[in-house]
């Protein structure tokens, strides 16, 4: 079979392709293509994919008396993270896990809400000025997270109007900050994935069809059944995109829960570096980045799975 | 057109006083001459000479900027040749697929993750070999890591941008590869390159997740100086220090923006 394939002389030479225009050997082609991509490519495998493996390797691995990883292979750590510890069955960590599900949907929640009038205002700037409004968008959202943080630990601390206004009315006792608190880390947070959000919301906004708005409106269509039924499809694109950057991140977020939560305000991010730094339980630490690894990924598929909904 | 009520300009006001109040409120405070409460106490420019002359200061200033510079270099390199290999050759569907993934990997994860996988591997590299002790090699490698796919999809943008047919001209007219690579595509691509570049070198400066699992003892850089400064306690150069940061970021912020609007307007 094969023989004749190889003799059949009317049979055009797989080994040619066209390409620009000319052609060239499909052998040279993918050489030069190779050239190009492994410098990059052998990278990422060693600094990207064999660590992940890595991470998977050492969840299942045992803590050695003085921290280090000790290699035999256990599903104890998978039980310590589901709460079967030393002292018997606690919640502890799985509230933690719950709890960084729940700041990360509710943070991106009010993101939205916040970006959507932002989205518009900025779509409706003269094309002269809106340079300047992106520019100010973008201002602190370049600037360093720790800085933008701290910056947070000033504006709610005790002698700052904030404080004193609610130390005035009661709400908190005298020389009270107002860190740590869900408030000030809702408050930190929003602030730090809020562009991510009304950026791709923006984008998609600029592009929309006005058109349709105006009919529903013409239509008497009330301003909810206007928002549902021509603003959102239209801008969905951009919005899932805003979704999907801040959900994913704000679930592995430790430093504003750190600084502004205090120390009673675990995320799944916060727990995973005491392992690494104080507690130095590596394999638990690795055995709770593949949980939030996976938690990503449910996260990644699902806006994924909406994309090929809309496709097909 | 009017498409925006008074409610959106009102909202949006809240909004973007609700962005920079914090971030005056360290510009204000790096001026106060008060050391220890946060009450005003009259204007001063010594916190900031104070700065200058604090040596970890100025230590961990030269290791964030040794770190993205070279970071930045190596990630410019490796990601745009990347962007021409995946996109200027004729790759199958499924390869193409793979690859895309893998490239955007590190911008959808957490970057926690990463930091702590790249840990992980360097102690079992290091268990093994005794080589990659944490310090600036491994933050290096972990920044380039991560910034590879964002130079590589800005430049991947500018290729969609450039179309193909410059190229294909440069082949009719019996260009080889290499001069349509060099005379060709690359100057094309410049506005690109640079663009990501410093979307690299902004990345870098901003990282303090990476850093702060990849730093040994002796690298500190500038966000982790400042984080571990919170945890012993503030002193004013820290808001002197912070203040001169926003300043850079918006300086940086400014000369990109004018970049990108130039790199859009100069194709079409």
């Amino acid at each position: 079979m094969i023989d004749a394939e190889k003799k059949a002389p009317s049979r055009p030479d797989n080994s040619y392709t066209v390409f620009h225009g000319g052609l060239v050997k499909k052998k040279t082609l993918s050489r030069r293509a190779f050239s190009f991509i492994s410098p990059g490519f052998v990278w990422s495998l060693i600094f990207l994919v064999i660590p992940c493996l890595a991470l998977f390797v050492v969840s299942f691995t045992t803590r050695g008396d003085y921290g280090q990883i000790e290699w035999t292979f256990t599903w104890e750590n998978m039980k310590q993270l589901a709460g079967f510890g030393f002292f018997g069955w606690s919640a502890d960590n799985l509230l933690i896990v719950w709890r960084s599900i729940v700041v990360a949907v509710v943070t991106t929640f009010l993101c939205v809400v916040l970006s959507y009038p932002l989205a518009f205002f900025l779509a409706s700037r003269p094309d002269k000025t809106r340079t300047i409004w992106l520019a100010l968008l973008l201002i602190p959202f370049w600037t360093n997270l720790v800085i933008r943080t701290y910056a947070w630990f000033l504006a709610l601390a005790p002698n700052m109007p904030l404080a004193q206004l609610l130390q005035n009315i009661g709400a908190i006792d005298p020389g009270q900050p107002l860190y740590p608190s869900t408030f000030a880390v809702y408050l930190g947070m929003i602030s730090m994935f809020l562009p991510f959000v009304a950026l791709p919301l923006y984008t998609a906004v600029e592009k929309m069809d006005w058109a349709l708005v105006e009919a529903a409106h013409d239509l008497y269509a009330g301003r909810w059944r206007v928002f549902r039924h021509a603003i959102l499809p239209q801008t969905m694109p951009g919005l899932s995109v805003g979704i999907t950057l801040t959900l994913v991140p704000a679930m592995g977020m430790f430093v504003v829960p750190d600084m502004l939560g205090g120390s009673r305000y675990m995320l799944i991010g916060n727990l995973i570096q005491q392992q690494f730094g104080t507690s130095r339980n590596w394999p638990l630490g690795a055995a709770l980045s593949l949980v939030l690894m996976l938690l990503t990924l449910s996260a990644l598929m699902a806006s994924r799975r909406r994309e090929l909904k809309k496709e097909a | 057109m009017n498409r925006c009520s008074t409610g959106h300009v009102i909202n949006s006001g809240l909004i973007f006083i609700f962005l920079y109040i914090p971030l005056l409120c360290v510009a204000m405070f790096s001026f106060n001459a008060n050391k220890f409460g946060l009450t005003w106490d009259g204007f001063t420019f010594d916190w900031y000479r104070q700065m200058f002359h604090n040596e970890v200061i100025l230590k961990a200033a030269w290791n964030t900027l040794l770190l993205a510079v070279v970071s930045t270099i190596i990630s410019t390199v490796l990601g745009t040749m990347l962007a021409i290999g995946m996109y200027r050759f004729p790759w199958k569907k499924k390869t193409m697929r793979k690859l895309d993934t893998l490239l955007h990997l590190p911008v959808v994860t957490p970057d926690i993750i990463f930091a702590v996988a790249l840990v992980i591997a360097f102690s079992v590299i290091r268990h093994f070999t005794g080589l990659f002790e944490l310090g600036m090699p491994s933050m290096i490698v972990g920044h380039v890591t991560f910034q590879i796919s964002f130079v590589a999809l800005v430049v991947r943008g500018r290729l969609e941008v450039i179309g193909h047919d410059v190229e294909e001209a440069a082949y009719d007219l019996y260009a080889d590869h290499k001069r349509v690579l060099f005379k060709v595509l690359l100057p094309l691509l410049k506005p690109g390159i640079i663009a990501g570049a410093m979307l690299a070198f902004t990345l870098s400066l901003d990282d303090f997740v990476i850093s702060f699992f990849t730093a040994g003892p002796k690298s500190t850089t500038l966000p982790l100086f400042i984080y571990s400064a919170l945890k012993r306690g503030i002193t004013p150069e820290i808001h002197a220090l912070s203040t001169i940061i926003m300043v850079l970021t918006i300086v940086l912020v400014l000369v990109m923006q004018k970049f990108t609007a130039k790199n859009g307007g100069e194709i079409h």
